[in-house]
């Protein structure tokens, strides 16, 4: 994790006098979240990879028509494409042609492009939703520790300590191999998904936990949190109203760098085969199916291709967020 | 309550910070911010406290505001114990009793608008205002010398003398008797430290306000102060109207501060040699036994390391704790008669 956001926001205090000149008669202040977005919009690689964020999210959540206009459906075999001696694909290039626009598979033939389409939608939901899950838990927790200190900070800070110091991996997919075919009223890769998320989400929290309480130990002792009490404010008052809003940036910034660690999280426990089940498409299932035929680098390189770019995509992101707000972390 | 009936009342109120070590939070100390002082503030007046960092100023602002529960002692405000009240029961009494703070970047909260901030009395004691909140707000920012206009702006958008006026006008809202005021302008560059003094004075005329007016050097509240407290490691070592307290100071540490005072006349700057202090302010972990000065007053004897001189009354009011006081006015020693004469 990089250097902790500091929330203070004295950088944008550097010059009171000529940012109320340049307001002129502006009636409207500007916030520090305004500035900070002011800031983003001047930075091109964050905003590139804003950009492949959005198209991202866009291909995800409108994968079925794409792939009904560009593709065929995932499952579907074309062992019409595969050489019947070689079991691989009859074509050049993997069989890339504008029918099957990045190949098909070998053996059964399914469309490449169209499962790298359905797979972006499983590695975003599950990657979206676990950081849901860790930003709630870490947020709660690390607020409570912060605030009140003492020894429920002690118990909690533990905690953090056990689950950040545990083989995390072997653990999930011990647990992830356990998953029953049905429960909770969902079945099979439903399930399965579900699962996922509150797995992620439950191991990765202590590292969102972290930052929130070493912001809320650090605001706790700023003196508005004092004008507060001594105006009698009540803790939920100044937990809500006081402090809150001003780990909403750190908040924002640590969770959009925590989606793509997740995504790769997601993709390692479909790799090792204790993720998501086949034939759904994921990004980590084509990728383990692939090595087993190293010679055709075009079924390695798309899945992983698009998990690169996810993660690179989300990460300029992320630290172009935390730069804008927060320009002193170089 | 009557005429002479304190405002504010302290009495031998103490506040120990336990050091812990270890695993297991052994105590192994403790801090003696404050150490048994006792004062009182009268209606109306201005009561300076002074004194150098880490005495226990703050403390003891924080001690009579109750963000401090004391260790010791008693806080009576308004003829009511608050020494250990809850802060339930605290809660509807906070509106007669208000703190400035010392550093206006941290005493208002970046993701706030002015209103937001000036308001925030109204909604969390729950007051009902006559045309609503935001123009009670918007009276209070006239009030305090700002623009009613600034309601929306966000306090990083101000210079620190109009983020201090900010501050001072969230503390009027609530229209408190009594406002502690933390050292209100030592964040503030020298220029603009007069105009906030001034306006906490215009305030206190306008609105009937008493004052306790924390600073860590004599000048700044020479002008606002009725009464003057000295303090020195957590004690209260001299107390007196301020008139007395700068023609005659008389305890040796108040002396020491009254000579780094710059003074504006040439003349009187002459006569007056400046007192150097030896050596720096002990730890208030491990203070010095009896007269806690006495590792640094260039009067000290024996006695003063054995027997702890008790803040005692002098003359109308001039109360002080030393041995030996200077400017003494009964039984006066050969020194403090050269002194005066
Ligand atoms: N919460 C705390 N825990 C432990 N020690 C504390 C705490 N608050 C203050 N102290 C200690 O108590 C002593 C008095 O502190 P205080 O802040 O009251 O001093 P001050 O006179 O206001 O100084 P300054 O002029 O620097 O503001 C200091 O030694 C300080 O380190
Ligand atoms: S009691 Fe003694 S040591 Fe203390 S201030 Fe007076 S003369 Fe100095
Ligand atoms: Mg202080």
């Amino acid at each position: 994790m990089t250097a902790p956001l500091d929330v203070s926001g004295s950088a944008a205090e550097a010059h009171p006098e000529s940012v109320l000149a340049g307001a002129g008669k502006a009636i409207q202040g500007r916030s520090l979240t305004r500035i900070a977005w002011m800031r983003l919009r001047r930075d091109k690689v964050a905003l590139a990879g804003g950009g492949v964020v959005v198209l991202l999210i866009l291909v995800a959540i409108f994968s079925t028509p794409i792939i009904a206009a560009f593709g065929h459906p995932p499952l579907e075999f074309h062992q019409d494409q595969i050489d019947p001696a070689t079991l691989l694909p009859k074509g050049s290039f993997g069989g890339m042609s504008a029918e099957y626009l990045l190949g098909v598979e070998p053996v059964n033939g399914r469309d490449i492009f169209s499962r790298i389409v359905a797979g972006a939608w499983i590695s975003l939901l599950i990657g979206f939703l676990a950081t849901v899950v860790s930003v709630i838990i870490g947020t709660v927790l690390g607020v409570i520790a912060g605030y009140f200190g003492g020894w429920v900070d002690q118990v909690i800070g533990r905690l953090m300590d056990v689950f950040l110091a545990f083989p995390l991996l072997v653990f999930a997919i011990a647990l992830a191999g356990v998953i029953p075919d049905q429960g909770f009223g969902l079945e099979g890769n439903g399930l399965r998904i579900a699962m996922l998320i509150f797995i992620i989400g439950f191991f990765s929290w202590p590292s969102i936990g972290r930052i929130v309480r070493g912001q809320t130990l650090s605001l706790r002792e700023r003196e508005f949190v004092d004008a507060a009490k001594s105006l009698g404010a009540r803790h939920g008052y100044i937990i809500f109203r006081e402090v809150l809003p001003n780990l909403m940036a750190p908040i924002l910034v640590y969770a959009t760098l925590l989606i793509p660690t997740n995504i790769l999280f997601e993709a390692s426990l479909s790799f090792l085969g204790v993720g998501i089940n086949p034939p759904t498409p994921t990004w980590g299932g084509m990728l383990s199916e692939a090595v087993r035929f190293y010679t055709l680098p075009h079924f390695v390189i798309f899945p992983g291709l698009a998990i690169f770019i996810t993660v690179l995509a989300f990460n300029l992101f992320g630290d172009g967020l935390r730069d804008a707000f927060d320009p002193r972390a170089h | 309550m009557s005429e002479n009936e304190p405002l504010l009342s302290v009495q031998n109120m103490e506040k120990h910070f336990p050091v812990t070590k270890g695993l297991f939070k052994r105590q192994v100390g403790a801090v003696k911010a404050v150490d048994g002082i006792s004062f009182e503030v009268f209606k109306g007046e201005t009561l300076g406290l002074v004194g150098e960092s880490g005495c226990g100023k703050s403390t003891t602002g924080r001690l009579v505001t109750r963000l401090l529960e004391p260790t010791a002692g008693k806080i009576v405000f308004e003829g009511e114990d608050i020494s250990h009240m809850s802060q339930g029961r605290l809660r509807p009494l906070r509106r007669d009793m208000q703190m400035i703070f010392q550093d206006p970047y941290s005493s208002l909260n970046p993701r706030h608008t002015v209103g937001a901030i000036v308001g925030a009395p109204f909604r969390i004691q729950g007051v009902k205002t006559e045309n609503g909140v935001k123009k009670a707000v918007q009276d209070i920012l006239e009030l305090v010398g700002l623009s009613p206009e600034h309601y929306n702006r966000y306090p990083h958008e101000f210079s620190g003398g109009q983020r201090q006026r900010i501050g001072i006008a969230r503390t009027l809202a609530l229209k408190p008797k009594l406002i502690i005021a933390d050292e209100p302008v030592s964040a503030l560059d020298v220029s603009i430290q007069a105009q906030v003094v001034n306006l906490l004075e215009d305030l206190q005329k306008e609105l009937d306000l008493t004052y306790v007016v924390i600073a860590h050097d004599l000048s700044v509240v020479r002008h606002i102060s009725d009464r003057v407290a000295v303090m020195y490691l957590g004690k209260i070592v001299e107390i007196a109207d301020r008139k007395r307290l700068y023609s005659a100071p008389m305890h040796p540490y108040t002396n020491a501060l009254m000579s780094a005072v710059p003074v504006p006349d040439p003349k009187v700057r002459r006569d007056r040699e400046r007192i150097r202090l030896k050596g720096d302010v002990p730890s208030p972990l491990n203070p010095p036994p009896a007269c806690r000065f006495h590792t640094r007053c260039w009067k000290a004897q024996e006695i003063c390391k054995k027997v702890e001189p008790p803040l005692a009354e002098m003359v109308g009011g001039h109360q002080v704790a030393c041995h030996f006081p200077e400017n003494a006015p009964e039984v006066p020693t050969a020194e403090s008669a050269a002194k005066t004469g």
